[in-house]
């Protein structure tokens, strides 16, 4: 299932929803990318709050994500690791690399406004 | 605690979700906080994961296991791929540096409280782990 994207000011904000497949991780991934150049985005914000497991292949492929949108001259912000999985992926030793975080949508738009000014 | 037990069959990555909540109701049912039932979860799926990328076909059982009065999650996979030639040398490697063989199970491995693994190149590989509330 698509994850609905939407778009404020210069920023695109991606809320992940229910249980992603890789597919739809990966189309994420490509639609953001396609997107930021439709809509001439700054940034994007990609939501992770729902997401309740945060294995190798979604930590690779947000790092990706990064990577392309940041090519494509926008920066991407993650918000919403909770907890659980955020001790989960420490301990699997997962990194975001260069992707930068944020607690949450507010401080992630703030962290944007920064980055992007 | 009721006995869970499920049987997944691994064909896709569809196979990954089931697997994930699998584990997760088993977590529940056994009694884990969010903390591991997250661990167990995230375990599971680079253990199908591996499945799928390495033989394409297997089968994951998660079963809340009862051990005296200890009471945990146990999950085998198996799957009848290439197998691994070298169990030592697959399991090696740092988990971050990218793709390899044994990443995926490495990591799984450092999340749960048992591991075990049997491999023989040609015949398949069967992975066993389990985790204890403490």
């Amino acid at each position: 299932m698509r994850v609905p994207i939407l778009k404020q000011g210069n920023y695109l904000i991606a809320s992940i929803q229910s249980a992603l497949t890789d597919e739809d991780l990966l189309q994420l991934r490509d639609d953001l990318a396609a997107q930021v150049g439709r809509y001439r985005a700054k940034g994007v914000i990609v939501d992770v709050t729902v997401v309740d497991v945060m294995d190798s292949f979604a930590t690779r492929t947000l790092r990706d994500l990064g990577q392309m949108i940041r090519l494509r001259g926008a920066q991407t912000v993650i918000v919403g690791i909770q907890p659980e999985v955020a001790f989960a992926m420490v301990q699997l030793g997962l990194e975001l690399g260069q992707v930068a975080t944020a607690l949450d949508l507010e401080e992630g738009l703030a962290l944007l406004q920064q980055l992007t000014s | 605690m009721t006995t869970i037990e499920k049987r997944i069959r691994i064909e896709s990555d569809a196979g990954i979700i089931s697997a994930r909540a699998a584990a997760w109701s088993a977590a529940q049912e056994a009694g884990f906080d969010s903390f591991d039932r997250v661990l167990i979860a995230t375990a599971v799926s680079e253990v199908v994961r591996n499945i799928l990328e390495y033989a394409r076909l297997g089968e994951v059982v998660v079963a809340t296991v009862q051990q005296g009065d200890q009471r945990g999650v146990m999950v085998v996979a198996r799957d009848t791929g290439p197998g691994i030639a070298d169990v030592a040398q697959a399991m090696k490697g740092g988990y971050s540096t990218g793709r390899g063989l044994g990443l995926g199970l490495s990591g799984a491995r450092r999340l749960m409280d048992e591991f075990e693994i049997s491999s023989q190149a040609g015949s398949g590989t069967t992975v066993t782990m389990k985790k204890w509330l403490r």
